[in-house]
């Protein structure tokens, strides 16, 4: 679709030889391959090596295959991979229409506690879903004592998908509602016209052309699914081969190569769905026109309809904030144990952590800040090379971002201790492996993904005549960037700002290999602190509060802002 | 960016200014409720240092020390489980240091208080038992279990959870003392009719404590002190020692080519000291002195390993055996429990409901395929001998074996082997009981 600019640019950019697009590709392709590449590759080589001898042998790679147990873990995970992506959509889908459809109050709200879900702390969120949902939870406690029954919320692989899909449905919903948000009034208006409307509309015309950002959010929730660890792990299911992986790799004096082959296999599988997701969108325009239009006309509801919308609404967000409803009576509740509800309440666990705290949020704002700032960054610049040039092995940028998703944060911990420890950094920074910059890049690795999905999204969604117009008025290519791109791109780079920096906030598995000083800690190793004592259940599900409470300001306070953007944008526009 | 880097420099400075004092760093897995209270004890003797605690579980606090040799920053580790600081020793991790110390005696409940070669020390001990919630046991009317015996019974299906001895030092202990005190082929009959009575088998061990104080299942098999900790911060919940249970210390060592060696040494002399040692009792910590004299503060109740009333049938724990066969006990079990529970339970419950079906039926043909069900279930894929002969073990230790054994194959073989041979037997022994079911 950019062939006409491949080669006006190449024309520009005879000489010198190298465009500025060339040197930012180089520059990721460094970046990714010290910082993602090389430290996994560090440890994943042992799945190509013979565990005896040392040499190389696909022998691994042939056990794999050999083994039930992986085969079986292999059909699990990619089962409620696959069926995730369903339930999610299911749950995304009416929230995003409403709130980019209609004139409706309270819309920056929802679209902001449609975050809170991918803010679950680690270990506290697991606890408060388990004292909620689980066997001897409050509900099934009290179906039990009223009506003689329990309902298996958490057990086998059906627990796992409907977590799974309470915890990610939002990358689908923030990717969805920025493509909606996106899409040009008149296409819309173009279908009314031709008599289309109300669902058929939506199924014919609206939905597809926010196919970009669907996908984009599906595209996440299936590989995130399908490598996530935590969730099975929470559930007991280890019979899925992210857990497999993980539990082989982390036992303490094993040397089993099949977790090396596991994670090789988990990476490989993520680029190929990447890779599938593609070919899907190839040879589909979604760019359109118009910006700055307020994407969808939005009308007012009915009554009747207002209360329809608002009880959908309710409902799913009902369920969706559940984990979190039992995080904050966890966090307020003295001892809560097989009861519904905590023996009494007390804001004692708050005094607990007040005094340590403050390090933690400031840590937290700072490491998590700044590499959803990185992720943007990046994004943006591998998605500008990907879709608008033609550089050769423009995807494998792509593909390697990707990939991140797909490497288990230990993995990419150990790496690090092994590719950085020992260098010595200027200016008496210290250890690089203890310094604390280096959590923000394994943050910002670890979440790249995210931020590259919704800026890919985003750009999909630019015409290149935009840009095309901007330079046969003599702008230069940067300043196109910078100028037409960039700000039309704006709702997808905040979308991916906003996951990246939601997620890094409560990210462990790598932080805690590379934390080396209790000063440097951010929230997440703070509630891992206090989550290993009985005492400290209160006091973790307080910090577990004090995390989710800053980012959904954080989400709620951009969601205001681009609203007030976009309001400013759309007033001179509709006097003309 | 600019702005963060400016305040991350400031707030370096700050850092570094603090770092001219006399800092001891050690890495432990040891909660903030044991590492708070020793700190400032050890910081109240000795003012002029400083205990940074860097908190790590031990999988990644070995890693850790195992990636940073190189250039080590970390004075101590600090944790439970023996068979990290063994890995750590073999590794060449930690040092020897000449530590004093006195009234310590050399083992409790037939385990070596320290390592013999003096790397690591013990300083305060854990034995085994069942935890149980009282709410949950009340409202499910259920006896309390007081022997591993006793969790093997039917009532108590859906009802245990414990961790996987491979994802936990201190559960390994358990499963290693059972198999010892039992003998190899009844100890694991044991743990299999456990097993099949569990709802979860999980991946941290404090998930076993936090499981059984939200009551979402009734019994655990834990660590002492993970028990009583919880009783003390007030769950409903109480923790029995059952008669074959092994007393093992919880441990300390000085890492090799440590930055501050003496502070270390330091350290390690407090917490062994009278002093130390009463730190122990307090209510957050609720651990067992080594120090018999320290049990004269302890509070009314308080379990103590030197008494003759504990513990009576504590065996003499084979350490060498133990380690011998470490890896295959993990596998093994993993492989026949952990990861096929779902089968393992589906036999198990469907013997319990044979054996109830004809409690006093008479029925010789459906005895007989009970009994052969119960004998599928106990099969176990290879014989004690076999566990420690050096061409099995050696295959679940490759890189540290000796490189002259043959072993009989990888490790994903055997493993591959083993899932079979479970999978069959427990899918047969519940036919089998199903046909005993269908004789009525």
């Amino acid at each position: 679709m950019s062939a006409s600019t491949d080669t006006a640019a190449r024309r520009f950019t005879l000489f010198p030889a190298l465009s500025g697009a060339a040197v930012a590709g180089i520059a990721i392709a460094i970046f990714l391959m010290a910082f993602l590449v090389l430290p996994v590759a560090h440890v994943l080589y042992v799945a190509f090596l013979d565990a005896r001898t040392g040499a190389f042998t696909l022998q691994n790679f042939q056990d794999f295959f050999n083994t039930t147990l992986f085969r079986e873990s292999f059909v699990n995970s990619f089962y409620v991979s696959a069926m995730s992506v369903v339930v999610s959509t299911m749950i995304a889908l009416p929230l995003a229409y409403i709130t980019t459809r209609f004139n409706f109050a309270g819309t920056a709200a929802i679209q902001a506690l449609g975050i809170i879900p991918l803010i679950m702390p680690p270990f506290v969120g697991a606890v408060a879903m388990s004292l909620l949902f689980g066997r001897n939870g409050s509900i099934n406690l009290l179906l039990n004592q009223y009506f003689g029954i329990r309902i298996p919320f958490m057990e086998g692989l059906n627990g796992v998908i409907l977590v799974q899909s309470i915890h990610y449905f939002p990358f689908i919903l923030i990717n969805l509602s920025a493509s909606l948000r996106n899409i040009d009034r008149s296409m819309e208006e173009a279908a009314q016209n031709l008599g289309s409307h109300g669902m058929r509309m939506f199924r014919r015309i609206v939905f597809p052309l926010a196919m970009p950002g669907y996908l984009a959010g599906a595209a996440l929730v299936f590989i995130k699914v399908f490598d996530d660890l935590g969730t099975p792990l929470l559930l007991n299911v280890n019979n899925m081969l992210a857990p497999q992986a993980y539990l082989r790799i982390t036992g303490v004096g094993i040397n089993d190569p099949m977790g090396y082959v596991i994670s090789f296999i988990l990476v490989a599988f993520s680029v190929f769905s990447l890779w599938a997701s593609f070919l899907f969108m190839r040879g589909k325009d979604y760019a359109t026109v118009q910006k700055g239009g307020g994407g969808l006309s939005r009308r007012d509801l009915k009554s009747r309809e207002k209360w329809l919308a608002w009880g959908v609404i309710l409902l799913i967000l009902a369920l969706v904030l559940s984990p979190h409803l039992g995080l904050l009576l966890l966090a307020f509740g003295t001892i809560w144990s097989f009861s519904p509800l905590p023996d009494g309440f007390t804001i004692q666990h708050f005094g607990t952590i007040f005094t340590q705290s403050s390090q933690y949020v400031w840590n937290t704002l700072v490491y998590a800040g700044s590499a959803a700032l990185i992720d943007v960054v990046l994004g943006s610049a591998i998605a500008y090379i990907v879709i608008r040039t033609g550089l050769p092995g423009r995807k494998w940028l792509d593909y390697m971002a990707t990939a991140a998703l797909a490497v288990p944060g230990v993995v990419l911990g150990i790496g690090y201790l092994r590719m950085f420890h020992g260098i010595q950094l200027p200016f008496g920074l210290g250890q690089m492996s203890s310094f604390w910059g280096i959590i923000i890049i394994a943050l910002a690795v670890r979440r790249l993904p995210y931020a590259l999905r919704a800026c890919m999204a985003a750009l999909q969604q630019v015409s290149i005549s935009l840009e095309e117009a901007a330079e046969s008025l003599g702008a230069s290519r940067s300043s196109t960037i910078r100028r037409i791109v960039v700000p039309l791109m704006t709702g997808g780079i905040l979308a991916g700002f906003v996951t990246s920096f939601a997620t890094a906030a409560v990210e462990l598995s790598a932080t805690i290999m590379l934390v080396g000083r209790s000063s440097d800690a951010p929230l997440a190793y703070g509630i891992y602190l206090y989550m290993q004592s009985p005492a400290g259940r209160g006091p973790g599900a307080a910090l577990g509060i004090l995390a989710v409470v800053i980012v959904a300001l954080g989400t709620y306070l951009s969601q205001r802002i681009i609203e007030r953007e976009r309001a400013r944008q759309t007033t001179p526009g509709d006097q003309h | 960016m600019h702005k963060i880097f400016k305040l991350s420099a400031v707030a370096l400075m700050m850092t570094s200014a603090a770092a001219f004092a006399d800092t001891v760093t050690v890495v432990t897995s040891f909660s903030k409720d044991l590492t708070d209270p020793f700190k400032a004890a050890f910081e109240a003797a000795h003012p002029d240092t400083t205990l940074e605690v860097v908190n790590r579980n031990t999988n990644a606090a070995v890693s850790y020390l195992q990636e940073t040799r190189g250039s080590n920053t970390t004075d101590l580790m600090w944790a439970s489980a023996p068979d990290a600081f063994e890995v750590l020793k073999e590794d060449g991790l930690l040092a020897k240091v000449d530590v004093q110390f006195e009234g310590i005696p050399d083992q409790i409940g037939g385990y070596p208080v320290h390592d013999a070669d003096g790397t690591y020390y013990g300083f305060a001990a854990s034995g085994y038992g069942i935890m149980y919630n009282t709410r949950y046991v009340e409202a499910n009317e259920l006896p309390v279990a007081k022997e591993w015996e006793d969790l093997k019974r039917a009532e108590y299906n859906g009802h245990v959870a414990m961790s996987s001895p491979s994802r936990s030092g201190t559960t390994h202990l358990t499963v290693e003392t059972v198999l010892q005190g039992e003998g190899w082929d009844k100890g694991w009959a044991t743990w299999k009719w456990i097993s099949g009575n569990m709802n979860t088998v999980t991946e941290r061990s404090f998930g076993v404590p936090d499981a059984v104080n939200s009551g979402s299942t009734g019994f655990g098999i834990v660590i002492d002190f993970f028990g009583l900790s919880s009783k003390a911060s007030g769950f409903p919940v109480e923790l029995v020692y059952p008669s074959v249970t092994s007393i093992v210390p919880a441990n300390v060592g000085i890492i090799e080519n440590a930055p501050n060696p003496e502070g270390a040494k330091k350290f390690v002399e407090f917490i062994l000291s009278p002093e130390g040692q009463k730190v122990l009792l307090e209510p957050a910590i609720m651990r067992l002195p080594v120090n018999p004299d320290a049990y004269a503060d302890a509070p009314e109740g308080f379990p103590n390993p030197f008494s003759e009333e504990f513990a009576p049938g504590a065996i003499e724990f084979d350490v060498d055996k133990s380690g011998a066969r470490y890896e295959l006990v993990n596998s093994l079990f993993d492989v026949l429990v952990t990861y096929r529970l779902d089968d393992l339970r589906a036999a198990v419950s469907a013997v319990q409901k044979a054996e109830a079906a004809h409690a006093d039926s008479g029925n010789q043909e459906a005895a007989a395929l009970i009994a052969e069900a119960r004998a599928l279930i106990e099969a176990m894929p290879i014989t004690e001998e076999q566990a420690l002969d050096p061409s099995y073990a050696g295959a679940f230790t490759v890189s540290r074996a000796d490189p002259e054994t043959e072993v009989v194959g990888r490790q994903a073989e055997i493993e591959q082997e083993w899932d079979r041979f479970a999978v069959e037997n427990y899918g047969k022994a519940k036919q089998l009981a199903e046909q005993a079911i269908a004789l009525n």
